[in-house]
């Protein structure tokens, strides 16, 4: 692992007209580090997502990233085909809605193996094994491969979606509230699975979510988004366990305690 | 400088409070003036009534809780990092190969089993699975939990089996620093003896220890030295 940061935020900011999207954004997210980017709907927090991930330009600032080859490129500068071939090998992303993320219509190993055949797989029967095997790593049974994801609920395809991003080991994932819309016992189980992955491949992750429970089991560090801004940021359990700001501290206190 | 001169830790003027913006901007002064250090093999108690602080000291040193004023010195290797100043990512390293930290109460990861929350900072340091995974059995078996609860998620342990968890989770790794929160408020004599003698393992291989005990004999095994907090009472202070 590298002592220079993966991914680096300088500046940024979202106009949408007179409207701030977010503003003032600056950090610095280095390999197997988990960012946790909390705040109320309408913070902020999935326009930075769209910015870091090159789905939408700056206003001001730039989003700079350090390839495969070691060279740091402004997200901005890549051409469209370099942007995409990033999306489909180094970088991941789970969305909230699992069906943003799959092609529904599409067997299971069809959803993983596309991404194999993206980085130049060709053998039908590797690509297959390697589905199979990415299927077991989400505990999905391998039996189920030939199914197509509109028959699995909405646990299996959140799995799914995850096996399929991560199939190409990326070095960064982008995740929009990932266990948004889904049964508690359902999210404990993709929580703990995404917990384990990560650490396993030493990924770096910038996760969007409002639940600071999800925040507390997933991240290393926290940035907490209001009215566009980053109002208080810092290690995840200090951050909730000694919130600063008014408004850290009512999101603190509004957790329901069981 | 033999190791027993060594300063681990040590704290310099700190001061916390907190204020609490919901009512209305409440200053509450938890501590102040803070100051006090502690070597490589020794153990140093934090003494005084409930509520004074103590456990905000302890939070402080492991980065849980913000230090408002002064330093906090950690010896990192040939360095020394304020643990007041240092950047989240660095806290993150010291709290794997630096400092470790029993808290009262075990915070429990869906699905995880017993054996796999202790094993996971000796790991983390670089030993192996299947190592790891032994010495993990080997501390809970020291601690006598059941070998059957070895493969269940914590979740539904006892109060003492869940503490037992959380003591092995923090004397499984090499930590030149350790802190205990209370390790032995819900063990009963056995383990509270078993708690005493994995202290002065520690102790005997150099690790410096900052702890809170309630009970007094435990107290009197461990402690080399006391430090009152009632000493550092934040008097009417403002907190930052």
């Amino acid at each position: 692992m590298s002592d220079q940061p993966l991914l680096v935020a300088e500046d940024l900011a979202k106009y949408f007209g007179a409207r701030v999207g977010c503003r003032e954004v600056g950090f610095e997210l280095y390999e197997g580090e988990v960012l946790a980017v909390v705040g109320e709907s309408g913070s902020g927090k999935s326009t930075l997502l769209r910015l870091l991930s090159g789905q939408s330009e700056p206003t001001r600032g730039r989003v700079m990233y350090r390839m495969r080859d070691g060279v740091t490129r402004d997200i901005v500068s890549l051409s469209e085909a370099e942007r995409r071939f990033l999306f489909r090998t180094d970088w991941g992303f789970v969305h909230q809605d699992a069906a943003a993320g799959l092609r529904m219509g599409v067997s299971a190993g069809g959803n993983v193996g596309e991404r194999l055949m993206a980085v130049g797989w060709r053998h039908y029967g590797k690509i297959r094994s390697e589905a199979e095997t990415w299927l077991e790593r989400v505990e999905i049974d391998p039996a189920r491969i030939d199914e197509a994801p509109k028959v699995f609920s909405g646990g299996m395809r959140q799995r799914l979606q995850i096996a399929r991003n991560l199939v190409t080991s990326p070095r960064l994932m982008f995740m929009d509230e990932p266990t948004g819309g889904l049964d508690v016992s359902v999210q404990a189980r993709l929580l703990d699975l995404l917990r384990r992955l990560v650490a396993d491949m030493g990924l770096a992750v910038v996760v969007v979510t409002h639940d600071l429970a999800v925040a507390r089991l997933l991240s290393h560090r926290i940035m907490v988004m209001k009215e566009g801004r980053v109002i208080e940021t810092g290690l995840t359990d200090q951050v909730l366990d000694d919130p600063r700001e008014p408004y850290t501290q009512l999101l603190v206190s509004s957790i329901l305690q069981v | 400088m033999t190791t027993e001169q060594t300063a681990i830790l040590r704290l310099r003027d700190v001061a916390k409070g907190f204020v609490i913006h919901l009512q209305g901007g409440l200053a509450i002064p938890v501590v102040a003036n803070v100051s006090f250090e502690v070597r490589a093999g020794e153990c140093v108690v934090l003494g005084g009534p409930s509520g004074i602080g103590k456990s905000s000291i302890l939070k402080m040193v492991y980065g849980n809780y913000r230090i408002d004023r002064g330093e906090a010195l950690v010896a990192d290797g040939g360095e020394v990092v304020d643990i007041a100043s240092a950047m989240p990512r660095r806290l993150i390293g010291l709290r794997r190969t630096t400092i470790g930290y029993v808290s009262q109460f075990l915070r429990a990861i869906p699905r995880v089993s017993a054996r796999d929350i202790v094993a996971e900072p000796a790991m983390a340091q670089g030993m192996g699975e299947v190592e790891a995974r032994a010495k993990a059995g080997e501390l809970l078996a020291r601690l006598n939990l059941p070998e059957r609860l070895w493969s269940l998620p914590p979740a539904t342990f006892s109060g003492g089996e869940q503490q037992r968890v959380n003591i092995a989770r923090g004397f499984i790794a090499e930590h030149p620093l350790l802190l205990l929160d209370e390790p032995t408020a819900s063990l009963d004599a056995v383990n509270r003896a078993v708690v005493v003698g994995l202290i002065a393992d520690k102790k005997a291989a150099g690790t410096a220890i900052l702890g809170i005990f309630h009970d007094e004999d435990v107290r009197e095994r461990v402690a080399d030295r006391i430090v009152d907090v009632s000493g550092f009472a934040a008097h009417g202070e403002a907190a930052a």
